[in-house]
């Protein structure tokens, strides 16, 4: 793989991008899609380069993004210690794994009301919905990368006489990292969409929040903007991690 | 079962203080989920002595890597008993080391690391480290690789990585389980020199599983044709190769002879996995 220079494949994607926006800013100035209904890009832009420019909405934006970060926290540090203990006791595992694999399909959010009723309208009601999303996917990666760890390694370090904890860190813990990462990057965007959802119902603050309110009181540009902030974070956050993703995966795959 | 000690099958009569490693009466069952046990290996009677090369060869799934295993103490014997240098094995002994069969290289250090994983462990002081290492990197071919990744190199490639791993610490006793199996025949020949070459210099007992019937004749001692599993041990063959021998010893007229007395044993245990009546 190119270091630095995008691939063949990362020019033409980029190019897509590009040729959606400018058809979308086309129709838009056409009048084919009404601005009551949706702005030009170029409009969400500047409505949102104007929005960081007041400050008018810093507060929403530290306090999503802050509740974002420990959600993700959380979930990655709590799955991966479940999931250990879960890959430790295989009985358990057997009870769990059905209701692991089939927990997507459950809408963790209509769970709301009773969050609200724990943890009252609060940040931690809301890191508390982000966490239950997106707990799972970490639990599941660390149940994969455990499985995947080759049993010829487990052997190798029997061979040099380490103990279960140095083999945990020198053998299991690397050799486990890819599933582990996947797991870090699915937790994030996980804990990103409860805590944005989350804002929409149960906050009086937050980026999602702020959308709802903008939305109820008619001011698309304010809307827009947000959302076109959204889009911005969520892309280069996952643009990130899915680069060291990948390089770990090159690296170990075997 | 207890240890037999005077019921060597072997044959051959030596002195107890060369025997390097001793295997007495020992089978291995692996317990089956439908309660049933999968007897995978022995009753196996061996001595192995100190200094020699040893090559077993069998069928595939005739249980050689367990065997191997039980040598390396990463499993009991179901039954029998095992020692190495007159102490029975119990967990891994010290001077034991071993090439896996699969691909044993870490994938996330270079081959360098790969290679000084075990004298770091071992707390080998650093300036020793890079000698040793410098030495077996050289040794195995891999001095342009030292800092690509498990993943940048060929089958044949990370094997040398884990057998250069192993040598490193200088162990007095060499498991091999078909250390080539992922290279050409040149290469393997080759590497077989280097082998004996090693084995000449560090005067390390070596046991060798290999599937490569000219490999285990042109290499050892003695060779060790084991049965369709459950595997036992049905010849061994004495080479009577000096010591100083390499591959040009295939052009020998006594190693047509060897080959062809290994191949006689071994067809009728391959003919017997195949379900064929020889
Ligand atoms: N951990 C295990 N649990 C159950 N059965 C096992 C286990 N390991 C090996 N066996 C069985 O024991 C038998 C011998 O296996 P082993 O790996 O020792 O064969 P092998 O001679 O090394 O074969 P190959 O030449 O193909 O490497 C096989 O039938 C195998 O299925
Ligand atoms: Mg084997």
């Amino acid at each position: 793989m190119k270091r630095g220079g995008l691939t063949r494949e990362g020019w033409i994607r980029l190019a897509v991008v590009v040729a959606f926006v400018l058809a979308f800013e086309l129709l838009c100035r056409l009048g084919v899609l009404p601005r009551t209904v949706v702005l030009p890009p170029s409009e969400m832009a500047t409505s949102l380069w104007h929005l960081l420019e007041t400050g008018e909405f810093t507060a929403d934006i530290v306090s999503t993004l802050q509740d974002v970060a420990i959600a993700s926290a959380l979930s990655i540090a709590l799955g991966f210690a479940l999931g250990i203990a879960i890959h430790a006791l295989p009985r358990l595992r057997a009870t769990l794994e059905p209701l692991l694999a089939s927990y997507y399909a459950i809408p963790t959010f209509m769970f709301y009301p009773v969050f609200i009723v724990v943890f009252g309208v609060s940040d931690r009601a809301i890191i508390a919905i982000a966490v239950l999303l997106s707990i799972v996917a970490m639990i599941a990666s660390t149940l994969t990368g455990l499985d995947r760890i080759p049993r010829v390694l487990r052997k190798t370090a029997a061979i040099y006489r380490m103990g279960l904890a140095r083999r945990a860190l020198l053998i299991d813990l690397p050799a486990a990292a890819p599933h582990l990462f996947t797991g870090i990057k699915l937790a994030f965007a996980y804990a990103f969409i409860g805590v944005i959802a989350s804002e929409f119902i149960l906050s009086g603050q937050g980026i999602g929040y702020q959308i709802a309110y903008a939305y109820n009181n008619f001011e698309n540009r304010k809307m827009y903007g947000l959302m076109l902030l959204v889009i911005i974070v969520a892309t280069v956050a996952n643009a990130v991690l899915d680069t060291i993703d990948r390089r770990l995966q090159s690296r170990l795959r075997r | 079962m207890t240890a037999a000690s005077d019921g060597a099958a072997s044959g051959v009569e030596i002195a107890p203080r060369d025997v390097h490693a001793q295997l007495r009466g020992v089978t291995r069952v692996f317990p089956l989920a439908s309660g049933a046990g999968l007897h995978a290996l022995g009753p196996i009677d061996l001595d192995l002595y100190h200094g020699e090369f040893f090559a077993v060869v069998g069928p595939s799934g005739c249980g050689k890597s367990t065997l191997l295993d039980v040598l390396a103490g990463l499993s009991p014997p179901t039954d029998g008993t095992a020692t190495f240098e007159d102490k029975p094995i119990d967990g891994v002994p010290d001077g034991v080391g071993v090439v896996f069969q699969e691909d044993a290289s870490f994938p996330w250090l270079t081959v360098r690391d790969n290679v000084a994983f075990g004298l770091r462990r071992a707390g080998v002081d650093e300036a020793e480290i890079k000698k040793r290492v410098d030495y077996a990197i050289g040794f195995m071919g891999l001095r342009d690789f030292e800092r690509a990744y498990p993943a940048q190199l060929s089958g044949g490639m990370r094997q040398r990585v884990c057998i250069a791993r192993t040598l490193v610490l200088q162990p007095r006793l060499i498991l091999l389980d078909e250390p080539f199996g992922a290279l050409d025949q040149q290469t393997r020949l080759l590497m077989g020199d280097e082998l004996l070459r090693l084995w000449r210099e560090t005067g390390a007992t070596v046991l060798l599983i290999t599937h490569a019937l000219d490999e285990a004749a042109m290499l050892s001692d003695r060779v060790g044709v084991m049965s369709a599993r459950p595997g036992r041990f049905i010849d061994i063959v004495e080479t009577h190769w000096p010591r100083d021998r390499d591959s040009r010893i295939v052009s020998d007229p006594g190693f047509g002879a060897v080959t062809a007395r290994l191949w006689e044993k071994l067809r009728v245990e391959s003919l017997k996995l195949m379900g064929t009546r020889p």
